[in-house]
């Protein structure tokens, strides 16, 4: 793999990377959720797009190693697919979650009496 | 019995074999983090009450622990640029840093936890709880992994020998940093 990038490249990327780490930390404090899914998860996703692209050097690897990584992460999109639906539901036809649901409701009270 | 040339390099696809094996690894680790990571994420989403645990998760110290990464990632890839050059000393001299900036990591994270452990925030306190240290823990064991690593190919830079290692340890180090890039929101900042 050809590395043509010098040390002011690598440093350069650094500094960008920082950077989105205080915007990331920041976001949050506004407490709002669409500020708070762009700043911290939006740019969780540029960061490590970043990496992989400098510091892995996968923008100049040969492309089945790209296909190999791209892979895997379709599989686990798959798997989170197949199994979201009726994880993250309580309730559906001929089936109900009553322990999560009392779970939920405990766990909400408790944060209630906390606060 | 005749001596057998070493494979270096594979046919097939044209990327070093240690190269290519270390991207198998990767790939793998991807599905492993990947399946805990969905999970985590599918359950967060259906337990409200979650947030209430995760308030009390150290967002500085976890800020700071991805500052202590994102760098010793920059002193990876300067060691690799070192190695490439055929300079062994500079990359030792690199991955030790990087090495001290994992040994940071696991220091801070030891902190936390005794912290959390005291205030009773256990592996089986909750299923967040669970979550958190199966998560944080699995990914502190592949920093350690990394460190030993990294100082078992450090010594053989400082003879000038087997530079080619320091990119393979620099390509799974930058995959721990990047699995930290995913777990620092959705363990410490999503509350």
């Amino acid at each position: 793999m050809s590395d043509d990038h010098g040390p002011a490249h690598y440093i350069r990327i650094w500094a960008i990377l920082v950077a989105l780490l205080v915007v990331s930390v920041i976001g949050p404090m506004f407490e709002i959720q669409v500020v708070t899914l762009i700043t911290a998860f939006g740019i969780a996703c540029v960061k490590a797009y970043m990496v992989a692209a400098n510091f892995m050097h996968l923008k100049t690897e040969k492309t089945l190693a790209v296909y190999m990584l791209v892979t895997c992460l379709v599989f686990m999109f798959l798997f989170f697919a197949g199994t979201a639906p009726d994880v993250m539901k309580t309730e559906g036809t001929n089936w109900d979650k009553p322990a999560l649901r009392a779970m939920i409701a405990a766990g909400l009270a408790e944060g209630a009496d906390h606060h | 019995m005749a001596m057998r040339p070493i494979a270096t390099t594979r046919a097939m696809t044209g990327i070093p074999t240690g190269r290519l094996a270390v991207w198998w690894v990767i790939a793998s680790e991807i599905v492993i983090f990947g399946g805990l990571l969905g999970s985590y994420i599918m359950h967060r989403l259906v337990n409200p009450q979650w947030a209430n645990y995760a308030i009390h998760t150290n967002t500085w110290a976890g800020a700071f622990n991805t500052l202590v990464l994102l760098t010793s990632s920059l002193s990876a890839v300067l060691a690799h640029h070192a190695a490439t050059h055929g300079d062994g000393k500079k990359a030792a001299r690199y991955l030790w840093f990087t090495m001290a900036g994992g040994g940071i990591f696991i220091v801070v994270k030891a902190f936390e936890w005794t912290h959390e452990i005291q205030l009773g925030y256990t592996i089986t306190a909750n299923a967040f709880w669970a979550f958190y240290y199966t998560a944080a823990g699995l990914h502190a064991l592949h920093v350690i992994a990394g460190v030993v690593i990294m100082g078992i190919i450090s010594v053989d830079c400082l003879k000038n020998q087997e530079l080619h290692r320091v990119e393979l340890i620099g390509n799974y180090w930058h995959f721990v940093d990047l699995v930290w890039i995913f777990l620092f929101p959705l363990l410490y900042i999503a509350k």
